[in-house]
């Protein structure tokens, strides 16, 4: 069964988190560490973070199909900063690296406690219909 | 060396590579070193037969290099470990290379079987070994038919080996008793590999393995090491009975066609009379197992020239023996089916409500799909599109949302 996490932390208009080095490092080398431990286990399909939010635009299509661009407002609440898509046996495990990667350290070294949302991916073969 | 190399060739590594990792790993009773050994000895026979030709004893051939490779492999390993007294007493204990034809043992093939289906693995661990181990696949190919990069399914497979090799089960046959237990979970791997090729014939895939068509062949290796087992027979029969009707399945979009709706001409005769075959055959043997009533329903399904002509009273029989010999809430609801189109579907509605307190279907798609259905047969167009909405919002199948989907939108629009 494919999942996607999808990490939301920053808001919009946000950039780089201001942690004291050694915070900023212990957050970095845990997500490495965690990439590479699912990777391990043979159940990691992909993993992406995405740029900061003041790189995102939104686009529409306008008159004759012509794109429309904007910044993103920053009175967005919430703002995808990367996700991962896994292949695990069940939902508990995906569960699991979720809690994992809400538990990344933060400043301090305390853990972050963000929220992940965990979704299935289209991904089960279908069944013949009565 | 005297045949050329072509299409044939592939084949003949495929069905050889379990043979030969069989007899490897019997001798030197190390899967783990087996396994790396006879694909460098596969890696040899691509880049050397089709200069060289194919060698007269081809099995012989791949047999030789791979237990050259593991001989020197574990000189190697002794070698680092400075230990250079151990070299005469292990070379002792690797049997000598002689007799190759006479070492063949299908038993082999059964032991590996057995191995990479055992219970202390998870199911996606145990369906990708099994692939690669008694199917001969690349882990290219396995990656590419679960959609998975390379990478990860090479650690998947190299994870599976090691939990093997953690667990200490020894490379021998498992006692008759073991055998009859574990047997439901080989059979259950084989069986949840067919069901992934559901996937491959929807979407744009091309190039991926056919799962189901490795089921089906692994299932008659199976049986060809097993021929007196009924379920090994009824799962042979129950996968033929099923994809018989493949191209019949999908529409020119991928769409999904329900069964009533298929056009059945389009059904592949030659594999139904060969599942029917095997299930007569199976049924013979005097132990009716599930797989064995589940193909017996697809057969009844199979034998029907169109859809009204369908013996649902046999279903609703076969369905009640189900219910006896190994209960599930998936076979209640498939009960209800049968019971609907033989008693009417308020009957089918009534039976359903026994499943509202299973919490292992509550929230599944089929209970609501199947709901909908009966209640657009009793002609409660609202509940219909109610409950065919609910059904597409819990499946995760994309062909089977759209369709649930557009069961709705046709009824919301009559």
């Amino acid at each position: 069964m494919k999942y996607i996490l999808m990490m939301n932390t920053m808001k919009a208009g946000c950039g780089v988190p201001s942690w004291p080095q050694k915070d900023l490092q212990a957050h970095i080398a845990f997500m490495l560490a965690l990439n590479k431990e699912l990777h391990a286990a043979g159940e990691l399909v992909s993993a992406e973070g995405l740029s900061f939010p003041d790189q995102a635009r939104q686009v529409r299509a306008g008159k004759e199909g012509k794109p429309i661009t904007d910044g993103v407002f920053p009175e967005s609440k919430e703002f995808l900063a990367g996700f991962w898509i896994i292949d695990v046996d069940s939902p508990e495990r995906a569960y699991a690296i979720a809690a994992k990667i809400s538990a990344a350290p933060g400043a301090g070294g305390a853990p972050l406690n963000m929220p992940i949302e965990v979704r299935p991916v289209m991904s089960a073969p279908p069944k013949e219909m009565l | 060396m005297s045949k050329p190399w072509d299409e044939t060739c592939e084949h003949l590594l495929r069905e050889l590579a379990p043979q030969i990792l069989g007899v490897v790993a019997r001798r030197f009773r190390d899967f783990v070193s087996a396994e790396d050994a006879v694909q460098e000895a596969l890696l040899a026979a691509f880049t050397q037969w089709p200069q060289e030709g194919i060698p007269e004893n081809p099995r012989g051939w791949l047999i030789q290099v791979a237990s050259r490779r593991i001989t020197d492999q574990l000189r190697s390993t002794i070698a680092r470990r400075e230990r250079e007294e151990l070299v005469a007493r292990e070379a002792e204990t690797i049997a000598p290379l002689v007799g190759l034809e006479s070492d063949m043992d299908p038993d082999d093939t059964l032991i590996l079987l057995f191995m990479c289906c055992h219970p202390a693995l998870t199911s996606s661990s145990a369906i990708a070994l099994t692939l690669r181990a008694v199917g001969g696949l690349t882990t290219a190919e396995i990656a590419n038919a679960f959609l998975v990069p390379e990478a990860t399914m090479a650690q998947r497979i190299s994870r599976a080996k090691q939990n093997i090799k953690a667990s200490g089960v020894p490379f021998l046959m498992p006692s008759s008793e073991e055998r009859a237990q574990r047997l439901p979970t080989v059979l259950h791997v084989l069986y949840l590999i067919f069901n992934e090729g559901y996937t491959s014939s929807i979407g744009p895939h091309l190039q991926r393995l056919d799962l189901s068509r490795e089921a089906i062949r692994l299932t008659r290796a199976v049986r060809a090491l097993l021929p007196n087992d009924g379920e090994v027979l009824g799962l042979l029969a129950l996968m033929l009975l099923t994809d018989a009707r493949r191209s019949a399945r999908t529409g020119p979009h991928d769409e999904l066609i329900p069964l009533d709706q298929q056009d059945r001409t389009l059904w592949d005769q030659a594999e139904i009379s060969e599942g029917t075959r095997l299930l007569t055959a199976a049924l013979s043997k005097g132990s009716v197992g599930m797989y064995q009533l589940q193909a017996a329903v697809a057969a009844v399904h199979d034998e029907a020239a169109r859809a009204e002509d369908t013996d649902w009273p046999q279903i609703l029989a076969l369905y009640e023996l189900l219910m006896r010999i190994s209960p599930s809430p998936m076979v209640t609801l498939n009960h209800a089916i049968a019971a609907a189109m033989v008693h009417g579907p308020a009957k089918g509605l009534e039976l359903l409500k026994t499943l509202d307190s299973d919490n292992r279907l509550a929230e599944h798609y089929r209970l609501d799909a199947v709901r909908a259905h009966l209640f657009e047969k009793v002609g409660n167009s609202a509940s219909a599109i109610k409950h065919y909405r609910i059904a597409a919002a819990h499946t995760t199948s994309t062909p089977e949302r759209n369709y649930l989907m557009s069961q709705a939108a046709r009824l919301d629009q009559s």
